[in-house]
């Protein structure tokens, strides 16, 4: 079990985690990631550490409310239990001294940039952040990118706050500036990478993207995450999850991640039917868990 | 030949029990069987198991036993069903094995203890594998525990992975008094036991029983850690003060064929299709939230001849698949898959297509899997396995519409712990080196076994590694010595 020592909403259906995993705690690097499984029933999903505390033994996530899984796990609270969390996986983000970095997050992938940005940072690296929302209250993490870059800038898709438009925009903007960029690292949702990879691909700009297809293990075991790299097979779990933007086959990965659309649209609909019912099963077998441990202890 | 051994609880002459036959297997009916995930096989009750137990010879030299990787005390065992003592000859097998339950079930014992009975060559060997099974499944029904208490030695043991290989070494080394701890990656214990094998060949209470009796020798458990991620074998040796670490990872990392198509929706590895399956109870979907495609009145084909193709392809027709196919490039008699299973499957109604090779996965119009495209194979001269090599016959390619195909050809050595540990030595292929008996790596203090040296075998070689390496763990933690 894996007490949540703290939760609460940063953005309407986004919500930060402090969570006790002491172990993890202490390995983690930017990049990486953890698997989660919340209850007996439950499926294991992949989420990315947003940045973690090794002296009290807690790592910290950012999740955004979208299937079953995702819903349940953000009507837990403060001293509820999550059965198993498992990482840190992945291989973590190369961080040396590129030079000038600019580093994109869409929408929760703000979340997922967030560790990136500062370990380049503390490398020596001018930072460059550029974040992305559909709406003003969806920002996330503004002031904390903002401490660890050297400039920062926010757009809304409806302009509601900072520029009006998408990152990619911003990003078109610097590269027709003639701005030198020595890397760039997007994380986000998978048409804004595909994108970003399709506006550097013939300047020649390294691009990596952090990529987040369907897993199951996360430990190499089952391929299900495989990605198409320059017409070969990767593990994202193991190999990545980080790639090489100009050779991720992008239309695979969508197509990959759509595979059970219809099934999550009836597991969705089967909990919000019920949703009461099912978040007090789940907290009341994780009190339970946690009460066992304690006895045995 | 013609009187009891001396001593003999049973009265049949020699003579006699050659001319028994064999008792049958009672099993689940195949138009049933098919409907569910039950247990096909349902196990002797005592009567069949005393009736199975007469046809011992009782050999004054059992060569049974010389033939089983971890030398369970064949003879010794069924003499104590013979007498009705079903809890003595469980605690007999244990011993040796303390999976019983499982390698009743799952261990090809015809390779093995069953080849090297005498009423083979006469006819049909003892059922020794179906005894195994009704004793072990006879302790746990009573819940007898015979807990052994030994005295600690202060030593500590940690063992990577909660496969065979690391169960059975974890039940030796607890034994001999030595603190043992078990890491596990995945959230349940019995690594392949669980992911790989169907609850319709190993119920997974089965296994959860045997893990709980190994609780109950002292064996400590802990889930959800990535040895080589969430920590590494230095630091258990440095920081958590392990005195000797086993690693038994098995060789988890699913092989592709490597033609065009396999990235489509609808392509799995076997891994990936019977992990959702086993571990994550797809089949119950949505009672469990992770989800697999619907199956139901869909082709679905494996490609593969081993025990995992054979799984997969019973679990497919399981869930509602319209055909199942196996699509196997050589011959039936090169199959790697147990006899018994094939009977299984041939009996559920899988189609076999042998001598056939995928080449090409297509699309549908929407781009998922629509069809696959093979060639059919002649068999050649031997090849390195001692097989006789398939090669493919010119323009003898053929489609078969397909829905879901999944790829069962084999695995190889995850590198996660291995990159993670300098200095441990592996070989080309990237499993690690260890000595065939005392299965010492180039690592002081560090062991290997299992599918992690030798590549994918079966559970009852797993488990034989896991012994030897128990031995040897012990007698260095006893002496200290590592040698040159």
């Amino acid at each position: 079990m894996f007490p949540i020592v703290e939760a609460g909403f940063i953005a309407p259906g986004i919500r930060r985690f402090v969570i006790q995993a002491p172990r993890i705690a202490r390995k983690q690097q930017p990049g990486q990631f953890v698997i989660l499984r919340l209850y007996e029933h439950g499926e294991r999903i992949p989420l990315t550490i947003e940045s973690s505390d090794p002296v009290r033994g807690t790592i910290n996530i950012v999740v955004q409310s979208v299937g079953k899984t995702t819903r349940l796990l953000n009507s837990l609270e403060a001293g509820d239990a999550i059965l198993d969390v498992v990482g840190p996986l992945g291989k973590p983000t190369e961080i040396k001294q590129f030079g000038t970095v600019v580093v994109i997050g869409g929408g929760v992938g703000a979340a997922m940039a967030y560790p990136g940005a500062a370990a380049l940072k503390r490398a020596g690296n001018t930072v460059i952040t550029i974040v992305g929302a559909r709406t003003k209250e969806l920002v996330i993490l503004e002031r904390e990118l903002a401490a660890v870059s050297d400039s920062l800038t926010v757009t809304t898709d409806d302009g509601s706050y900072g520029v009006r438009g998408l990152v990619i925009d911003k990003l078109r903007r610097l590269v027709e500036q003639g701005t030198r960029i020595d890397l760039v690292l997007a994380v986000g949702p998978i048409p804004m990478m595909k994108a970003v990879a399709d506006l550097t691909r013939a300047p020649h700009i390294p691009t990596v993207v952090s990529l987040n297809p369907i897993m199951i293990d996360g430990t190499g075991m089952c391929g299900g995450c495989r990605v198409l790299l320059d017409g070969k097979s990767k593990f994202a779990c193991v190999d990545g999850p980080e790639f090489d933007a100009h050779q991720v086959n992008f239309d695979v990965l969508i197509q990959r991640n759509s595979m059970y659309r219809s099934a999550e649209r009836e597991s969705l609909e089967e909990f919000e039917r019920d949703r009461a019912a099912q978040i007090g099963a789940v907290r009341g077998a994780a009190a339970e868990a946690c009460a066992l441990s304690e006895e045995s202890r | 030949m013609s009187q009891p051994p001396p001593g003999s609880a049973n009265p049949l002459p020699l003579r006699d029990r050659v001319k028994l036959p064999r008792q049958h297997m009672p099993e689940q009916p195949s138009e049933l069987r098919i409907l569910n995930f039950g247990e096909v096989n349902l196990g002797y009750g005592p009567e069949l198991a005393q009736q199975e137990a007469q046809r011992c010879l009782e050999c004054a030299k059992p060569t049974c036993m010389d033939n089983c990787p971890v030398g369970v005390k064949v003879k010794e065992f069924v003499q104590h069903i013979l007498v009705g003592d079903f809890s003595g000859a469980a605690a007999i097998i244990r011993q040796d094995n303390v999976l019983p339950a499982i390698t009743g079930r799952v261990c090809p014992q015809e390779d093995h203890c069953e080849a090297g009975c005498k009423l083979h060559k006469k006819g049909e060997s003892l059922g020794i594998g179906y005894l195994e099974r009704f004793v072990a499944d006879y302790e746990q029904r009573l819940g007898i525990r015979h807990v052994p208490t030994v005295a600690a030695t202060g030593k500590k043991v940690a063992i990577v992975g909660s496969g065979p290989a690391g169960l059975s070494a974890a039940g030796d080394l607890v034994q001999k008094g030595h603190q043992v701890r078990v890491f596990e990656a995945l959230h349940e214990l019995g690594g392949v036991l669980v992911y790989g094998i169907p609850e319709f060949r190993l119920p997974k209470g089965i296994i959860r029983e045997q893990i709980d009796y190994m609780r109950a020798m002292g064996v400590e458990f802990e889930t959800d850690v990535v040895v080589g991620r969430t920590i590494t074998i230095d630091e258990l040796m440095h920081e958590e003060g392990f005195d000797a670490i086993f690693i038994a990872t098995g060789a988890g990392s699913p092989q592709f064929l490597g033609i065009p198509g396999e990235h489509l929706n609808g392509v799995y590895s076997a891994n990936e299709f019977l992990t959702r399956i086993n571990l994550m109870h797809a089949y119950e979907f949505p009672a469990y939230d992770q989800p697999m495609l619907d199956l139901h009145g869909k082709d679905v084909a494996v490609i593969g001849g081993g025990n995992t193709a054979l799984d997969t392809i019973r679990s497919a027709l399981r869930l509602g698949a319209r055909k199942a196919y196996v699509l196997y490039r050589r011959s039936e008699t090169e199959m790697p898959a147990r006899v018994e299973e094939v009977k299984h499957a041939r009996q559920e109604g899988i189609e076999f297509h042998m001598l056939t090779a995928p080449v090409e996965f297509l699309p549908d119009e929407k781009g998922w899997l629509g069809a696959v495209r093979c060639q059919r194979m002649e068999l050649g001269e031997p090849d390195a396995s001692g097989r006789r090599r398939p090669q493919p016959i010119a323009g003898s390619e053929f489609e078969v519409p397909l829905s879901v195909a999944v790829i069962a050809v084999g695995t190889s050595a995850n590198p996660v712990v291995q990159s993670t540990t300098p200095g441990l030595n592996t070989d080309k292929r990237g499993y690690i080196s260890a000595d065939s008996v005392t299965q010492r790596t180039s690592r002081r203090g560090v062991f290997a076994g299992g599918d992690i040296v030798t590549g994918s075998a079966t559970v009852i070689l797993a488990m034989g590694a896991g012994r030897r390496a128990a031995k040897s763990i012990h007698e260095y933690l006893i002496d200290g010595g590592w040698g040159g």
